[in-house]
């Protein structure tokens, strides 16, 4: 590999919307630490993240314009993992780039996977951080339930990394700079497009005004403790600008639509705050890693205060809507 | 219909786990069957038992690990679930291997069956509890250079033996997908997909293509500043956040 600061580094922009989510602008930030970012997009960015990703200083976006057997490949067959991962192979190579940079969602650990297959790169997802130790790469993840810290070197170029929402502030670069849009060409392998995309449909509602509970910087959750009403939990979250989490118990019973742990959604924001659960090895496993851990809960033994750094034993329908309260006339105080 | 599921032995994830040599070290005793791969046993059985008679009667529902002779036991269980037949791969060259090495193993194991007669489908389980990777699905499908029908929450197998479609649903990050691809095919399936009927394995992995520098316990939290609510707790609460930059 190359000396530290001189790295091509390639980030996927995962969602065509109007502007770039907090953890692609993370991605963009770490790259830039560590040389040269350009961009990779299965769609045509908006006028919007082209202004974006300018401030963020990536000059250029290689724009996907997949083909199957001579047909053009677009709309909903974008997204298929194998597509994303040839996509980003091409990309790899138009770039020569040391490192391909992912946010950690479960389709993009899977392309992330297919592409190191692909180019042989080595693989961390999930990763925590990403610095330059010189001669390789060098990964920060937390294994075992957020339990251990592991520093891996990544010993293959290239280097493929998801990493987790929240390592990092996003900083746009010193000086903007123009963005460039260029047409990457792939032709697909037939495998790519083996299977078809019947429907595909994107919750635009999701946490409406809300931030993604995977990307936010504090998460209030609830369990079985609510008993069904979320208010005291969404009250809080609003006083907050947090986002909404639950157990995967409160989801099966209908009270939230997503829920935190080893099967549902990983958080790691800098603060969270457990409400009415209990604190499974299950739920622990998805947001041990957080910050700082908040929890309420009428039982003393509730075995989510062992891993917290604050907590009450109290009914959170009384709790939350009081610090709630509290929350919002210090906001009002501080103008 | 053949259908192979991979399972995985995997540690107690109650149990204490750790590093040593830059390897995972994992004691006998507190192995498991990865509790997630009980839904793809469970998927596969019922893929099976929804066949027509006389098509059920010649198909199989073959248990693969990759993993030491400590395995067998959770091989002999799955016969017991309803499994036809149990394969267990043993390679001391696997031991510690990567998520690439696990695929391709898994790979070749599932072109040694599919050499004796077709294989209809593999499938796994979304992750397992101890890697948490959720990658190897994905790359078994590239190594056997099938279609991938990951993360399933619902599946379904349609048309005539020779001629059948897998459908999944899958919902992920506020996307509903449903994705549908000839058979055979790779599919792995979320705890969402079923209630399974059963449970025990354990094997090994760990890097390669990266190397472990340094692997070290996280110092304990502190512990918690408790406070009992007597009508002020929400205030007390508030108050940490507060003094602590939280808000
Ligand atoms: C394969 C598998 C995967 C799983 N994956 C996940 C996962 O990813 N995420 C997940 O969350 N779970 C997961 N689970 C489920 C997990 O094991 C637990 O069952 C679940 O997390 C418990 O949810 P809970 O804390 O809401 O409920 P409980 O364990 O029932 O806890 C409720 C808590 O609320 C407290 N409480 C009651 N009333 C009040 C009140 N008025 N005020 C304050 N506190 C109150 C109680 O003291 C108790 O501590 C999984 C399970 C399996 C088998």
């Amino acid at each position: 590999m190359s000396t530290p600061g001189t790295r091509t580094v390639l980030v996927l922009l995962d969602s065509a919307g109007t502007e770039l989510r907090s953890p692609v602008l993370e991605l963009i930030t770490v790259g830039r630490s560590l040389g040269r970012v350009e961009a990779v997009a299965l769609e045509a960015p908006s006028v919007g993240v082209l202004a974006q990703l300018g401030a963020y200083g990536v000059a250029l976006v290689r724009q996907a314009e997949p083909s199957s057997g001579g047909e053009v490949v677009t709309g909903d067959a974008l997204h298929l993992t194998p597509v994303v991962a040839e996509v980003l192979a091409a990309a790899t190579r138009a770039s020569h780039a040391d490192a391909v940079l992912l946010t950690s969602s479960f389709p993009n650990k899977e392309a992330a996977a297919r592409l190191a297959f692909l180019t042989e790169a080595g693989l961390v997802v999930d990763a925590s951080a990403l610095t330059d130790g010189g001669t390789h790469l060098v990964a920060d993840k937390r294994v075992f339930a957020g339990s251990w810290d592991v520093r891996s070197e990544i010993v293959t170029d290239p280097a493929v990394l998801t990493l987790r929402a929240n390592s990092v502030v996003p900083q746009p670069a010193d000086a903007a700079v123009a963005t460039e849009v260029d047409a990457l060409r792939v032709e697909l392998s037939p495998a790519a497009t083996a299977a078809r995309v019947v429907s595909r449909t994107v919750d635009e509602s999701a946490g409406a005004g809300r931030p993604a509970l995977g990307e936010a910087a504090i998460v209030v959750a609830g369990g079985r403790g609510t008993n069904g009403d979320f208010g005291p939990v969404t009250e809080l979250a609003d006083a907050l600008g947090a986002a909404v989490g639950a157990t995967r118990d409160a989801v099966y019973e209908g009270w939230h639509d997503q829920f935190v742990g080893q099967t549902g959604v990983t958080v790691a924001p800098r603060l969270y705050i457990g409400a009415g659960i209990s604190g499974a090895p299950h739920h622990r496993g998805g947001m041990q890693a957080s910050q700082v851990i908040v929890a309420v809960n009428n039982d003393p033994e509730c075995p989510l205060f062992e891993i917290s750094d604050f907590a009450v034993v109290g009914d959170l329908a009384d709790v939350l809507p009081q610090a709630a309260e509290v929350l919002r006339e210090h906001r009002a105080s501080q103008g | 219909m053949r259908i192979v599921v991979a399972v995985k032995y995997v540690p107690d994830i109650h149990a204490d786990r750790g590093f040593e040599g830059g390897r995972v070290v994992r004691r006998a005793d507190e192995g498991t069957l990865n509790e997630l791969d009980e839904n793809a046993v469970e998927a596969a059985l019922r893929l099976k038992e929804a066949l027509p008679e006389a098509e059920r009667e010649t198909s199989e529902v073959i248990v693969l690990t990759v993993a030491g002779p400590d395995a067998d036991g959770a091989v002999r269980r799955s016969y017991q679930l309803g499994a036809d037949r149990g394969v267990r791969v043993s390679d001391d060259a696997v031991a510690g291997s990567d998520y690439f090495g696990t695929a391709r193993v898994l790979a070749a194991a599932v072109r040694r069956l599919a050499d004796e007669a077709p294989v209809d489908l593999v499938v796994t389980g979304m992750a397992a509890l101890d890697g948490l990777g959720s990658v190897v699905p994905a790359l078994l499908a590239a190594e056997l250079d099938l279609p991938q029908l990951t993360l399933a929450g619902k599946l379904e197998v349609e048309g005539e033996p020779g001629a059948r479609t897998a459908r999944v649903t899958r919902e992920l990050d506020g996307v509903e997908e449903v994705l549908e691809a000839p058979l055979p095919a790779v599919v792995s399936v979320t705890d969402h997909a079923n209630d399974p009927r059963m449970p025990n394995f354990k094997l090994i992995m760990a890097g390669a293509r990266s190397r472990v520098l340094d692997a070290s316990p996280r110092p304990p939290r502190p512990d918690a500043e408790i406070v009992v609510d007597k009508g002020e707790g929400g205030r007390a609460l508030a108050e940490y956040l507060i003094r602590n930059d939280l808000v």
